[in-house]
């Protein structure tokens, strides 16, 4: 146990610093490090310290928060499928976004932005809920998800179609794909309040998640409260996810790969899984993020391109084993 | 800056009169559907010649004849819409609407294609070919040494050349095999894209912009509605390279077209470059 949550500390301390070392700009590991701690007036400070950090803490927040979040969703509907990516929550984040930033609302108020993809990923969360059930089948959990996800990527094509600005059109990729290229701090000042939040919402389920195992009746006996354990995972889940993908676009499959590999290594018990899926989180996306870098150092290679190339075989091989075992 | 546009509304008038008048056997019904061809034409044609113009020329953004271009009816590319315009020359670009200028040739109507332009050189070539086109090479000749002798009062007496970056939406640049580079060096600034090995243009990652530290950063300017790709513009690094020091960004318009609005914006590169050694000057002043 202990074992598990130094190893995984040290693996996202160790890809941490990998991505603050990574960059088309030739600086060596130490001059780079020295920079970004020491300070100075040199160019490398603001290589370090304006593009390099808050990409390296925007892929910790996020993949934290999307690990979290599918380890609480799969633990919720005690369905190994249920990821805030594939079940059209992020896509509907993505739509609140989008829709923040064409009608200026994300200019003029502040954290207007993620509230709104919060709003976005509040009505996917609770539609997917709502058409799946508490203890939902997979087929009705990911039929109701390709529904909502394809109805948001369909809305947030049509405003960005309908912006203005020529650009907008060329930017679907990105809402539906995921980047974290050439964000500022910015960006880390506007998720992070939300992420945090969230998390802390999310990581206070675990003792009612274990309950949950033993059945919702015995859960009840125990002492937790459905109702307001729903209400708190519904909030959460919008919130963590809402705020990444303000600022990061869409980026699937961290919430379904992570808990699906660290589950055998908790005991497969819902509640160390949550925050052992919040450092596994954090370590994917920071890795997948080095991938794009080293792959196409001059050219934005989206991250849901990466994450997708090793979930998707793997949400093959659980739809295949959900199979054979009937459900 | 002033001056300049003086000298254009003098050129426009001039091309308004029938002086020399149109040759013989000049085309009598031309109708342009690029921007660029566009403006060649209202600056070279005689009155009436040009019938109509593209959409583009009504664009402030774009175009840098809006006046002009609102005196005359728009097209929108369309073949149906220029045949029955009945023209007897179609000006077109080398790689737009390719379908509606194979259409025109089917139809027997002569249609004239003109490349971008990616220098200096370039402009004074596609004006003698337009002034040959509508038969009024004399005018043609008239304005292109206006515009020689425009463009050699910038290039005298320039040193130490500043570096400046140009910088657009996504992070793309333009190298110096263009007209927006060319445009950079005659009015007496390096072009860090050269530097940094990129010829005809593409992008420069924000990390190697802020390494390469250039004396100034032109950044295109904005469309309305909110875009991630022009974000990159308000990213603090840009910030950070453009405090403090002159900088400004581009109006579009003068530099898309190989014509002699370029004199615009080498104008306002010269100001900037001026502006930057003035900047240099002083800071050493204090030191």
């Amino acid at each position: 146990m202990s074992r598990l949550a130094l190893g995984l500390s040290t693996l996202v301390a160790v890809l941490f610093v990998a991505a603050l070392v990574v960059g088309p700009a030739p600086l060596g590991i130490w001059h780079g490090l020295q920079a970004l701690i020491a300070g100075g007036d040199g160019p490398e400070v603001l290589v370090m310290r304006e593009i390099r950090l808050p990409r390296a803490l925007l892929g910790l927040m996020i993949g934290g928060a999307l690990g979290l979040a599918g380890a609480a969703m799969q633990g919720y509907l005690r369905n190994p499928l249920a990821d805030p990516g594939l079940i059209g929550v992020s896509g509907s984040a993505a739509l609140g976004a989008v829709l923040a930033l064409q009608t200026g609302l994300a200019a003029t108020v502040a954290l207007g932005l993620p509230l709104a993809a919060l709003a976005g990923a509040l009505l996917g969360v609770g539609l997917v809920l709502a058409l799946a059930g508490p203890r939902g089948s997979s087929l009705t959990l990911i039929l109701a998800g390709i529904a909502i996800s394809a109805l948001a990527a369909a809305l947030t094509s049509l405003v960005l179609n309908l912006s203005p600005n020529p650009f907008a059109a060329n930017e679907i990729v990105f809402w539906m794909m995921g980047s974290l290229a050439d964000r500022s701090m910015t960006h880390v000042a506007i998720a992070a309040p939300l992420i945090l939040l969230g998390s802390l919402m999310l990581l206070s389920l675990a003792r009612g998640l274990d309950a949950l195992t033993l059945g919702e009746d015995a859960a009840e006996a125990m002492g937790v409260n459905l109702t307001r354990l729903r209400l708190v995972l519904i909030f959460g889940t919008a919130a963590v996810v809402g705020a990444a993908t303000a600022v990061a676009g869409a980026i699937g499959f961290v919430g379904l790969v992570i808990p699906h590999l660290l589950r055998p290594l908790v005991g497969a018990r819902p509640g160390r899984l949550l925050w052992a899926s919040a450092f596994g989180g954090a370590a994917m996306l920071l890795a997948a993020d080095i991938a794009v870098r080293v792959i196409l150092p001059t050219r934005d290679l989206k991250l849901g391109v990466v994450t997708a190339l090793v979930g998707a075989p793997l949400f093959l091989h659980l739809i295949y084993r959900t199979r054979q075992e009937g459900l | 800056m002033l001056a300049l546009k003086a000298g254009f509304t003098a050129i426009g008038l001039l091309a308004g009169t029938t002086l020399p008048g149109v040759a013989e056997n000049a085309p009598r019904r031309v109708v342009s559907m690029n921007l660029c061809t566009d403006q060649l034409a209202m600056l070279l044609a005689d009155e009436g010649q040009l019938i109509s113009v593209s959409d583009l020329a009504h664009d402030p953004r774009s175009s840098a004849m809006v006046t002009e271009a609102a005196a005359y009816p728009v097209n929108n590319g369309l073949a149906e819409e220029i045949y029955l315009m009945q023209p007897d020359l179609v000006l077109a670009g080398r790689y737009s609407q390719l379908a509606t200028v194979d259409m025109l040739r089917r139809l027997d109507i002569r249609v004239e294609q003109f490349d971008p332009a990616t220098s200096l050189d370039q402009v004074t070539e596609r004006m003698t070919r337009m002034g040959g086109l509508l038969g009024r090479e004399d005018i043609a000749a008239d304005q292109i040494t206006r515009f020689d002798q425009r463009l050699a009062s910038f290039r005298d007496g320039i040193a130490p050349r500043p570096r400046a970056a140009l910088y657009f939406a996504n992070g793309y640049t333009s190298g110096d095999q263009t007209l927006a580079g060319d445009i950079l060096t005659a009015a007496g600034l390096i072009n860090i894209a050269a530097e940094l090995g990129l010829v005809s243009g593409g992008v420069i990652p924000l990390e190697t912009l802020a390494m390469a530290e250039p004396d100034t950063v032109v950044t295109g300017q904005p469309y309305p509605g909110a875009s991630r790709s022009e974000e990159i513009l308000s990213h603090p690094v840009v910030g950070a390279l453009q405090a403090g020091r002159p900088s400004t960004s581009m109006n579009a318009q003068d530099w898309l077209c190989g014509t002699p609005y370029v004199l615009r914006a080498i104008g306002q590169m010269a100001e900037l470059r001026r502006d930057v050694q003035a900047d240099r000057e002083r800071q050493q002043a204090r030191k």
